[in-house]
């Protein structure tokens, strides 16, 4: 317990730096797939076939194989195929490289989701906007998106919390996460070693970090819930 | 001239002919009652007339000026098309309010977006909002909804929701406001206060295209009733004349089904 108690502060503190850099993915994640997503989900939806199709193609793709196997193709594709790595060396690399993986497959999950918001819509809005004369985009921004937005959350919610999990693949490319920071403690790091528990410890970080998006996303549920669509 | 003009219009969806060489008039200030089976054609041709469909053949002229023309295709350019709906406008049978808006909101919101086209929007932006909310509330009012303008679609009941979208189609003063079965989703006891609203509109001189199923509205409301069948117009005519003296033995064995 002696021992414990002195090997915590250290263990808190190398967790916190790697948590930090899980946070850090999570949000950079975020802002990047949540607008790629809709510009994917417009493709899918585009009237203009061989678009649709290409699209449809790469979420195939994306969403059919592991992310994990696509955070290795992504990190060390182009320079075992072409010599050359656009993603620059050191924590910074593999952070681009795992960031450019993430945005695309999540960007992928978001489009069908956002697809089965704005389908869900129905047809009548659009056309009672039409008769108004309102124009395309201001049918889309101002009748159509939030009730999209509405339909979308409890799915999203989903997606959102399987990301805050999910970032500890970047673990295969050696991100320096929160699972690495407490892995570490295996091999030796801090001048601890031999220590298992670090690694189950980091449960704590996501079930913490979890419950506070749980909360959230409930509460932006509860603000929209003031109509229905 | 009339002031609207239908000539020859036709739709097809794929094979299926939905509307065959579909011709009328109506005169400024009248109403015309659409009657006819389902399937008929009737919202077909109301949808046709609101650019929500595109008829595969004919014309369409409003106060002289052609608004459609299939073989032209400048009308058929979407921006141009934009601003020509705003002849008309339409009254949906599932009411299709914007569910997150109030109603005042509802009422408002075209009429705001359109605004923000107007050259002197920066510089009146608040005057003209008021002119719009005032414009929206008086409607709100005459619909006697003066207690509902803060609600939301769904706290209101059908029938305030469908004088609500009538308000809504008021807002942006259609030359001609069209009504698609606007009583058909409603309960038999809410159909009477939407017929009473449209029967106070023909009073005030408004140009009205109604689709209905309501046979007594029609002959005593409308100034001229069509008769469609299969898509094609069976008869024309004043009330009287349709229901009383019909000519065709479609629409004979229509009106002797609907007076069961």
């Amino acid at each position: 317990m002696q021992q414990f108690l002195e090997q915590l502060p250290i263990v808190v503190d190398a967790l916190n730096d790697g948590f930090l850099q899980t946070l850090k993915l999570f949000a950079v994640t975020l802002m990047g797939a949540l607008p790629l997503g809709l510009l994917i989900s417009f493709c899918s939806m585009s009237k203009f076939l061989p678009l649709k199709y290409l699209t449809k193609t790469v979420i195939w793709i994306v969403r059919g194989s592991p992310l994990m196997l696509q955070l290795m193709i992504i990190f060390y594709g182009p320079g075992l195929l072409f010599d050359f790595n656009p993603w620059g060396g050191g924590e910074n690399g593999r952070f681009i490289a795992s960031a450019v993986a993430f945005i695309l497959n999540y960007a992928c999950y978001f489009s069908e989701i956002y697809r089965s918001g704005i389908e869900g819509v129905p047809k009548g809005q659009q056309e009672a906007g039409q008769v108004l004369g309102m124009t395309k985009s201001q049918i889309f921004f101002k009748v159509t998106l939030l009730q999209m937005v509405k339909r979308i959350v409890p799915p999203m919610s989903n997606e959102i919390i399987t990301l805050v999990k999910d970032t500890s693949l970047a673990r295969i490319i050696s991100l320096q996460e929160v699972i690495w920071a407490g892995e570490a403690f295996m091999k030796g790091s801090r001048g601890l070693s031999g220590l298992v528990w670090p690694l189950f410890f980091t449960a704590i970080y996501y079930l913490l970090f979890n419950g506070v998006l749980t909360i959230l996303l409930g509460k932006l549920e509860k603000k929209l819930s003031y109509f229905q669509a | 001239m009339a002031f609207l003009e239908i000539q020859n219009l036709v739709k097809h969806f794929g094979s299926t002919h939905v509307l065959e060489d579909i011709s009328f008039t109506l005169e400024k200030g009248q109403v015309l009652a659409i009657i006819g089976s389902s399937g008929s054609g009737k919202t077909t041709l109301l949808r046709c007339i609101n650019f929500l469909e595109t008829p595969n053949y004919g014309k369409m002229r409003l106060n002289g000026e052609t608004l459609f023309d299939a073989e032209d295709q400048a009308t058929l350019k979407e921006d141009e098309i934009r601003k020509k709906r705003l002849h008309f406008g339409l009254v949906f049978q599932s009411f299709n309010l914007f569910p997150q808006y109030t109603a005042l909101k509802n009422v408002m919101l075209a009429k705001e977006l359109l605004a923000k086209e107007r050259p002197d929007y920066k510089a009146n932006k608040k005057a003209i909002h008021q002119e719009i909310e005032e414009q929206a509330k008086g409607l709100l009012v005459r619909m006697g909804l003066e207690d509902r303008m803060m609600n939301y679609p769904q706290q209101l009941s059908g029938g305030q929701q469908q004088r609500v979208s009538i308000a809504r189609a008021l807002a942006m003063e259609p030359d001609i406001l069209c009504f698609d079965e606007p009583t058909s989703a409603l309960d038999p006891e809410l159909t009477g206060e939407v017929l009473k609203v449209i029967r106070g509109l023909k009073n005030s001189d408004s140009t009205m295209i109604v689709v209905t199923h309501e046979m007594e509205f029609a002959k005593h409301v409308a100034d001229k009733v069509i008769f469609m069948a299969d898509g094609v117009i069976e008869e024309w005519g004043t009330p009287e004349e349709v229901f009383e003296h019909p000519q065709s033995p479609k629409t004979q064995a229509f009106l002797n089904k609907e007076n069961f």
